[in-house]
């Protein structure tokens, strides 16, 4: 092993690659081969760094400098720059306050420095693909610690002590289900695991998959022991192809090091772990649903009692649990659980990967401890609005969950406190919204998902759903009643009773939380046909002012059903009854001359 | 067009790893759509998958229809799987929806006459970092305008003509 | 690869790479500066900067960064190299061939003794 005098950690997560990491890494390597530096400067492609709105980013050791928004005219310049003559380049640095340039924002912007990471302390640190980097960082001493110094009984106490709940949004606690697994009879069972992660808005279990593929297999094998099972699964779902491509190979080299197959560790413990595929179903990530998918059947769940712990997979007893939950696993094992509640609260210790989204600065994934207010998450590290527009809800927990008004930041973002709001923790999603977010164009949004996504075996889900599905339709097109609105809360309630599984039972829950904080908008809506956010199509329209306008044309040149009138240097008009209100006039409006109004003009 | 032969070995392939009697069936269903040149699983190859798994050939479709990724039509080279989750959404991924359908005069669900191009939905594909986003067969692509995405439609088709 | 048994076995892995991995963590003791402009380069820069990193190595140090830099301006006594400890002088050294290489590890970074025959510069710019 040769010592290398530059490390460059490039950011290979999904969200990078897709905005280019691949070719500026190519250019990285064409460059530092010119200069024939290529056995002084290795390059390590690691998972997620969690800043995805500043990617494609990479960072040089040992000065720790942070480069972001890279294109490959940038990675030449820094080879030739950087590293070969020791300059920072300053133009792709990060820019904080008033365009400061901060080469190191890991130590100084609280994006980074507030986060605690547990579960994703890996991710941009180390190689996926590389075993020994895992190790590196203890990893699979945890497992050693389980196999030979501790009973199966012993394990599952550690964890039921730290208080981890699953974090895949049901927050039931860990460790009582491994005990229910480990006292349910029977003498074949299954350790699976759950990465079908769907929420819209919620990427952490991906990110980890992809850059910490290790950490699930440990935390598997760790399980495994606990509830007597030498079978295992993965579930991932057929979106993430780089995720299935990392764990495959690493699964290949647990199995060489000898921390999977015969006799892990020397041991008498046997236990291996095989992946299986989606195919684009969400409802896959309810636990029935994802079993009947394992057998190879359609993916829809069953009723419940009995649970997976007593008739799971090929009804033998099976244990599951997401992605995000055993990433927690082996540094609780090693640190012992009062180490994990040094974090959160007491009803949930620990951290919780959040995913920001929507109308945030700094969108990506941060790791924080449970506890922390909403204002601090989204502000502070969230780094609040990028357009300096007013915000005015956060949503959390994806369709399953509720939006929470900006009134209520100060809540500290625990299970039970969202719970109270009429929202959910979930799997982390949050999406922030801001002034021209229309509340019941957003339940709608959800809505229409769960209609989809809906597997049909029930009917309150199949039937009720789509019924509220249309007549938030109707209100969003401005022929809604007053009574409607009634409809929609009773039909909510109902279809939250008597649905089979979780998708149903919370798929009305958008529609309910805003109903609660927003029944004004809806009320606009159905009784002055007006949405106040200006964004539900029928009732709005574009106008030109002609106090501003200039008549350059360019909106007349850019309307693609040609219906703005005007020559140049007049005034331009806009024909209402062939506006399709696409928008594209007002992006191209130098003059801020185009505005929405609501209600539409007739 | 995949060959009769291809189809068994593939499910030979899978027969092994099975440790139930289904358990393999998506996984194979996977594997001949991916080589099935028009992305699609043809009649003759389910046929093909009842007989060798021993599985009715009515519980392969029962799987079949309903997963959406797979597809009992064929469809073109490239499927676009274009993200239609609120993040997307807020990130006025309508507009991307919109430039991709004007660009390849489809729709939802349907393929361009040359046989290139499908347009599908899909659910979020956890890239909200970068939205909006689609996915074009295995590759991602974030970040996107109507401009870029244009861009890309087009590079693809050109790619095509050389 | 045997399969691993051992906390012994563990524990290899993690300090070999752990080697590795450090080198690229802040919070090191202090750096080595190898001027690597054209004529540092024209001079032997490259080989200094191999017997460097061999040194080091050889000597398990590992809380010293390379890190390479551009031309001092002290073209005439190049190959140059600059050592910088938390909370010393700066310290430029002179004609570095690999065998100075070794010794500057040797004396000053081992021993904390500067080299004085070496010596082109102290203290800041």
């Amino acid at each position: 092993m040769h010592l290398t005098t530059n490390t460059i950690l490039i950011c290979a997560g999904g969200a990078c690659i897709s905005s280019g990491e691949e070719s500026v890494k190519e250019a990285l390597e064409r460059k530092i081969k010119e200069y024939n530096l290529q056995d002084a400067i290795e390059i390590v492609e690691t998972g997620c760094m969690g800043a995805c709105s500043l990617g494609p980013i990479m960072v040089i050791y040992p000065e720790g400098i942070y480069y972001q928004k890279l294109t490959p005219e940038a990675a030449e310049k820094i080879v030739e720059e950087h590293l070969l003559k020791g300059r920072v380049v300053e133009e792709y640095l990060y820019q904080g306050d008033k365009d400061k340039l901060i080469p190191q924002p890991q130590k100084e912007i609280p994006f980074f420095s507030r986060q605690v990471k547990i579960a994703t302390r890996n991710l941009g640190v180390i190689d996926p693909l590389n075993i020994e980097e895992y190790i590196a960082r203890d990893g699979y001493f945890a497992l050693h610690k389980a196999l030979k110094e501790m009973t199966p009984e012993e394990v599952i106490k550690v964890i039921k002590d730290s208080g981890l709940r699953g974090r895949g949004g049901a927050g039931f606690p860990t460790g009582l289900k491994w005990e229910f697994a480990r006292k349910s009879p029977g003498d074949e069972k299954y350790m699976i695991c759950n990465a079908d992660e769907g929420d819209p808005g919620a990427f952490m279990d991906r990110s980890i998959l992809e850059g910490d593929p290790h950490t699930i297999i440990e935390a598997m094998t760790i399980a495994a022991y606990a509830i007597g099972a030498n079978k295992g699964f993965v579930y991932v779902r057929a979106e993430y192809p780089i995720a299935i491509e990392r764990l495959s190979a690493a699964l290949n080299q647990a199995r060489e090091y000898g921390f999977l197959g015969e006799n892990i560790l020397g041991t008498d413990f046997s236990f291996d772990i095989e992946i299986r595929i989606g195919a684009g179903a969400f409802v896959c990530g309810e636990e029935t649903a994802l079993i009947n998918s394992i057998e190879g059947e359609r993916g829809q769940p069953r009723v419940k009692p009995p649970y997976p712990a007593q008739k799971g997979l090929w009804n033998k007893p099976s244990n599951i649990n997401n992605v995000e939950t055993l990433a927690c696993v082996p540094p609780i094992i090693i640190n012992g659980p009062e180490w994990f509640r040094q974090w959160g609260t007491e009803k949930s210790p620990g951290t919780k990967v959040f995913a920001l989204a929507g109308k945030v600065k700094n969108t990506g994934l941060v790791e924080v401890p449970m506890g922390i207010t909403l204002r601090e998450l989204i502000y502070e590290i969230g780094g609040g609005s990028p357009t300096g527009k007013k915000i005015k809800a956060v949503q959390t927990g994806g369709p399953s969950g509720g939006v929470i008004p900006e009134e209520y930041f100060d809540t500290p973002v625990d299970y039970e406190s969202l719970n109270n709001l009429g929202a959910i923790v979930g799997s982390g999603g949050m999406i922030v919204l801001d002034e021209d977010d229309c509340m019941v164009d957003v339940a709608k949004f959800f809505l229409e998902f769960s209609v989809d996504e809906s597997c049909g075996k029930c009917t309150p889900c199949r039937e009720g759903n789509k019924i509220m599905y249309e007549i938030l339709d109707k209100i969003t097109r401005g022929e809604g009643t007053e009574e409607d609105i009634e409809l929609l809360e009773k039909l909510g309630n109902t279809i939250k009773d008597s649905s089979l599984c979780g998708l149903g039972q919370t798929a009305p829950n958008p529609v309910l939380s805003t109903l609660r904080y927003y029944k004004e908008e809806y009320l606009a809506h159905v009784r002055d046909k007006k949405c106040p956010a200006k964004k539900c199509r029928d009732l709005i329209s574009y106008v030109i002012d002609p106090e501003k306008c200039v008549g350059c044309t360019a909106c007349a040149r850019v309307c693609p059903v040609n219906c703005i009138n005007g020559e140049v240097r007049k005034v331009h008009e806009i024909d209402q009854s062939q506006c399709i209100k696409c928008g594209s006039c007002i992006e191209v409006c130098r003059f801020g001359a185009i505005s929405k109004v609501s209600p539409a003009i007739e | 067009m995949i060959s009769q032969s291809e189809i068994k070995k593939i499910v030979e392939e899978a027969r092994k790893e099975a440790l139930e009697k289904q358990d393999i069936l998506i996984y194979t269903l996977h594997k001949i759509q991916d080589k099935v040149e028009n992305n699609y699983i043809p009649e003759e190859s389910a046929k093909i998958i009842s007989k060798e798994l021993k599985i009715p050939l009515s519980k392969i479709y029962e799987v079949l229809t309903f997963y959406t990724m797979f597809s009992t039509k064929p469809r073109g080279k490239y499927v676009i799987r274009i993200c239609t989750s609120l993040p997307c959404h807020v990130a006025n991924g309508r507009e991307i929806i919109e430039a991709i359908k004007d660009e390849l005069k489809i729709d939802f669900g349907q393929t361009t006459k040359d046989g290139l191009f499908t347009l599908e939905e899909t659910g979020c594909l956890g890239l909200c970092g970068v939205s909006p986003v689609i996915m074009i067969n295995q590759e991602y692509y974030g970040n996107l305008t109507p401009e870029k995405v244009r861009e890309i439609l087009k590079n693809l088709k050109g790619g095509e003509e050389k | 690869m045997p399969k691993i048994k051992s906390l012994e076995d563990l524990m290899k892995i993690k300090e070999n790479t752990l080697k590795n991995v450090k080198m690229r963590e802040l919070g090191k003791r202090g750096k080595i500066i190898v001027a690597m402009g054209t004529c540092g380069i024209a001079a032997g820069a490259k080989e200094t900067l191999n017997a460097i990193v061999e040194a080091l190595n050889e000597s398990n140090i590992d809380d010293i960064a390379v890190v390479q830099s551009g031309c001092m301006g002290l073209c005439e006594v190049e190959p140059t190299v600059k050592v910088e400890i938390e909370g010393e002088t700066p310290v430029v050294y002179g004609h570095v061939n690999p065998e100075n290489a070794k010794k500057i590890v040797k004396k000053h970074i081992l021993a904390g003794e500067l080299v004085g025959e070496l010596i082109v510069k102290q203290g800041k710019e």
